[in-house]
């Protein structure tokens, strides 16, 4: 799947997008969250704050419930201040 | 009509352009936001507009075939800049055009308020203290809340 990743989702992670594969284990939004977070320190410091991270697949708005799959574009980011 | 761009906008010239030629426009509504600078928080001396290209133009257009499912509307225009401003830089436009005011007007204050908590944008402010990401407003998630169906 290709993850994208905004504001300070992206400064702490450190890297605006990267291709990954996921294990089989991860069906959801909440399953990909959670493995993405023990990938390295940068990653459970950016995803700290679960319940605030807005998620866009395929550029649709989607909760954490939401299922995930491989061929899938994943964006990850802080709520939106635009405007 | 919905523009994503780095490159300031001249606001005459954009709303002439809405009501050119077309005389059964009877009113237009017009918003546009400014960089600030925030005193108490330092001082903002600039910020960068960062944004997510391909799903911010969709989601712009969402919002304003909302806006025209719900108020009778000639002209929709949404300009919105991203990259690197400085205090009193415009980094939005929202106008409408119906023929009664009312329509302009309140389709005008729906597309600002639904904006700035569906468009993906995000700002970092540069002060003294250096960096930092503005946290999203629950007074704004407010605002759009009050038009909810």
């Amino acid at each position: 799947m290709k993850l994208l990743y905004f504001a300070w989702v992206r400064t702490n992670i450190g890297k605006a997008e990267e291709e990954l594969v996921a294990p089989d284990h991860v069906q959801t939004v909440e399953g990909l969250l959670d493995w993405l977070a023990t990938l390295g320190p940068q990653y459970a410091a950016a995803l700290d704050r679960r319940n605030v991270i807005k998620v866009a697949i395929n550029h649709e708005y989607v909760e954490h419930d939401h299922p995930v799959r491989p061929d899938d574009e994943i964006a990850l980011f802080p709520p939106v201040t635009g405007g | 009509m919905i523009r994503v761009q780095r490159e300031d906008f001249d606001i005459g010239t954009e709303l002439a352009l809405l009501t050119e030629g077309n005389s059964k426009i009877g009113g237009l509504a017009s918003f546009v936001g400014l960089v600030r600078d925030l005193a108490d928080q330092g001082a903002v001396s600039a910020m960068t507009l960062e944004h997510y290209p391909g799903m911010t133009e969709k989601r712009l257009a969402e919002i304003e075939a909302e806006a025209r499912s719900r108020w009778p509307l000639d002209g929709v225009l949404i300009i919105h800049r991203y990259g690197r401003l400085e205090p009193g830089d415009r980094i939005v436009l929202v106008a409408t055009t119906s023929a009664h005011r009312q329509a302009a007007l309140e389709s005008c204050a729906f597309l600002i308020d639904w904006l700035k908590t569906k468009a993906p944008f995000w700002k970092l402010e540069e002060g003294a203290k250096g960096t930092a990401w503005v946290e999203a407003k629950e007074s704004d998630d407010r605002a759009a809340e009050k038009w909810k169906r």
